[in-house]
């Protein structure tokens, strides 16, 4: 079996690093300093990305951006806003059962981006936090998604000392496969605690997670058990309408 | 999986039945106002000819019916676990059938055809029954499609005379279908131009204006009250779909109103037990009507093309491949580069009412990329909102404090907080954004005592979020001069050549 070809791992690293400041440009220079390449390389990279339409300039000579052919490639990207307007009703519904504040999240690189998020609801003073980045290890929605992911690579930062280590995390993965559910306690934010599943594509892949998330006095039957198991299944059930609303499920 | 019928315990739902432009749906909702089940059946848009639009009545009771076996299916109900039917409706669409076999005359003319263009002009000046019915004279409403139909269908009107046809709105056409009653509620009756917004029936002179016999005109009813059962289980409400809304946005002081964002925009405002008659281009109309209570009245406030301008940016220019991703392309810039959308499409709406105006794009520069063209469409709604608050805001005197919003659009995050941030004032979304389906189910609910009052369905009210302003006001005053200007630029496109 041949190796992996040299210049697609390289025009691969320049899109990941055009794809990680979101809207963001960067220039030849920029590019070639980030990934320790030569100029004419990453200037031969850009250009062929350019062709087929998945990198592009606002001015000829300026900053590189990502493609408009790369969003278009759709299927194996789900569009944060798109999950979002697909999510709509039954996050609501999940909110309203659950009684709690209600988040979807995605990975984006090595954290989990909020897409939506659901005020608990009570009528209390509350500020949406769409947008916010997570850290995956510390939470029910990052654990959900990492499950069934790529495990990023990067230090993990104790918060509380019931953040999971590193084993400790690997052992609880294999649960929330088995499980198709997971939860964090005490582990990002003491006295807090977090419940979230992963939605399906209609490949079955998971391309988001919603969950709910409180103090653990309303979430657990008591401050060391995981949430109780009706929440579980409300998170449960808005995941698979989700996922079903996505065309991952048949039924 | 529970559906929330537990052991022993019988839990009812309440079944909303959304008969819209596009689709018919069903929503199955529990006592806290939640969704527990949705199904959804698309309908064919016949296009006779340019202007015209057509829906086969037939084609939409058998999506009706289907997709309230599908709803009841998705969540393992049968009928005897629904307490009541609720109806809302896509407004004004005209459908005229034989009474001794249930078979249409013709398809229904849909609210956006515009066929009646010629006669509308023959019936006179713009106002000559706003007075009366509340409405200008335009296309919309259903009293001139009516006229149209009996002056075109071969013998119809000899039929009608004989009392052997029926009239009704799409409200009508169910509830007859469903009950065997024909009957029609005092919202979408409002739409017809021919009830008088006073007496809340029928006036013979608007009647008389408009050239339709009375005899095939149903029973006006309340909004909220059991017009017969369907398959044992009451149907309890009719609601045109923007007073729907209303009901389900919880609107019931005068003073509370709401903004609905699909295909248009409606921001319709609770004015009371009063009508109050427009001097800014606004409608009255009635917001709803509880069993015996006296109605409550609405202004209204149209904008013809929101959502509209996002599809159409999906499907004729194709930037995006959905609706969606509008927000993912917006934000790939910071502002609109100086670009203005006025999406006049088939005329402005209110507060202008000019029919010949077209659309324009005005502001376009080299530096205008496809973010901000992508911007310039989403900032149309908000300034088309803004444009309709100010009107509001006159007509009652009262400035607006809050704008409960709804819809579709209200996912887009990067619009709520423009809308809010050109309008100066907070946006709310509730907890339930289908609330033109959950305002059928609280009407059907309160009707058959599933719900206790107004107070309990108050309660179920809950934010789900909420947009503050963080608009410089000098960046606001210039943006809405830019657009007024780009308004401007609109009017007086269409010549008397013109199709």
């Amino acid at each position: 079996m041949p190796g992996p070809i040299q210049s697609i791992q390289r025009a691969a690293e320049v899109l990941k690093l055009l794809a990680h400041g979101g809207a963001h440009q960067l220039s030849v220079g920029e590019i070639s300093r980030a990934l320790d390449l030569a100029k004419p390389t990453v200037h031969g990279i850009l250009r062929t990305l350019q062709e087929v339409g998945f990198v592009e300039q606002e001015v000829e000579g300026g900053k590189y951006r990502l493609g408009a052919a790369l969003f278009q490639i759709g299927t194996s990207y789900l569009d944060g806003n798109e999950l979002r307007a697909k999510a709509l009703n039954w996050s609501d519904t999940l909110a309203m059962r659950a009684r709690e504040a209600v988040r979807i999240g995605v990975m984006h690189g090595k954290h989990v981006l909020v897409v939506h998020h659901v005020f608990r609801p009570d009528n209390s003073r509350q500020t949406l936090d769409t947008g916010a980045l997570l850290p995956w290890h510390a939470t029910a929605l990052g654990k959900a998604l990492v499950a069934f992911g790529e495990w990023p690579d990067g230090d993990l930062q104790s918060f509380t000392r019931h953040t999971l280590n590193p084993d400790q995390l690997y052992l609880a993965m294999n649960e929330v496969r088995d499980r198709d559910w997971a939860y964090d306690l005490h582990e990002l934010v003491e006295g807090e605690a977090s419940v979230a599943a992963p939605i399906r594509d209609r490949r079955g892949v998971v391309v988001g997670a919603i969950g709910i998330s409180g103090p653990v006095e309303r979430l657990c039957d008591s401050p060391d058990q995981p949430p109780r198991l009706e929440l579980v299944s409300y998170v449960r059930e808005a995941a698979r309408s989700v996922s079903r609303e996505l065309g991952g499920l048949s039924w | 999986m529970s559906n929330g019928s537990h052991k022993g315990v019988h839990v009812a739902y309440i079944a909303a039945i959304d008969q819209g432009t596009t689709s018919s749906r069903c929503i199955v909702f529990d006592q806290s106002g939640g969704i527990v089940s949705v199904a959804q059946r698309e309908h064919r848009q016949i296009f006779p000819k340019p202007g015209w639009v057509e829906h086969d009545a037939t084609e939409i009771w058998t999506n009706v019916q289907a997709v309230v076996r599908d709803a009841l299916a998705h969540a393992s109900l049968s009928f005897s676990d629904i307490a009541a039917f609720g109806i809302t409706n896509q407004r004004e669409t005209t459908v005229v059938w034989d009474k001794a076999t249930g078979e249409p005359v013709h398809s229904a003319i849909v609210w956006q055809d515009t066929r009646t263009d010629a006669l509308i002009r023959t019936l006179g000046d713009q106002d000559r029954f706003r007075e009366r019915s509340g409405l200008p004279l335009a296309t919309y409403f259903s009293g001139p499609k009516l006229r149209w139909l009996l002056d075109n269908v071969d013998g119809l009107r000899a039929r009608a005379d004989r009392g052997e046809v029926l009239f009704g709105t799409m409200d009508t056409w169910l509830i007859w279908n469903l009950t065997g009653r024909h009957v029609t509620d005092v919202t979408n009756a409002s739409r017809t131009m021919l009830m008088n917004l006073e007496t809340l029936d029928w006036d013979s002179e608007l009647v008389d204006a408009m050239g339709v016999p009375r005899e095939m005109l149903p029973e006006i009813r309340s909004s909220s009250e059991v017009y017969g059962t369907y398959e044992g289980v009451p149907v309890a409400s009719a609601l045109g779909d923007q007073q729907a809304a209303l009901f389900g946005q919880t609107c019931f002081e005068p003073g509370e109103g709401k903004c609905t964002y699909g295909t248009g925009a409606f921001l319709l405002i609770n004015t009371g037990d009063q009508p109050v008659h427009s001097q800014n281009g606004l409608l009255t109309t009635v917001g709803y009507k509880i069993g015996e209570q006296p109605a409550a009245y609405a202004l209204e406030g149209a904008v013809a093309v929101t959502g509209a301008l996002v599809q159409w940016f999906r499907d004729k220019v194709g930037l995006i491949s959905s609706a969606a991703e509008i927000e993912t392309l917006a934000r790939t810039v910071d502002d609109n580069g100086g670009a203005y959308f006025v999406p006049a499409f088939s005329g402005l709406f209110a507060p202008h009412w000019r029919s010949d105006a077209r659309g324009v794009i005005a502001g376009l520069t080299g530096y205008i990329s496809r973010g901000h063209l992508a911007r310039a469409v989403l900032e149309a709604s908000a300034w088309q909102t803004r444009e309709v608050v100010d009107a509001m805001n006159a007509d009652s005197g009262v400035d607006l404090t809050t704008l409960r919003v709804d819809g579709g659009m209200t996912a887009n995050n990067l619009l709520m907080q423009f809308l809010s941030d050109v309008l100066d004032v907070p946006v709310v979304r509730p907890i339930v954004a289908e609330t033109t389906c959950l305002g059928a189910a609280y009407a059907a609910g309160l009707a058959v005592g599933y719900w206790s009052g107004t107070d309990e369905l108050k309660a179920n009210w809950h934010k789900a979020a909420e947009w503050e302003p963080s608009m410089e006001p000098a960046v606001r005053d210039k943006g809405y001069r830019k657009w007024k200007k780009a308004v401007e630029r609109t009017v007086g496109w269409m010549d008397e050549d013109d199709d």
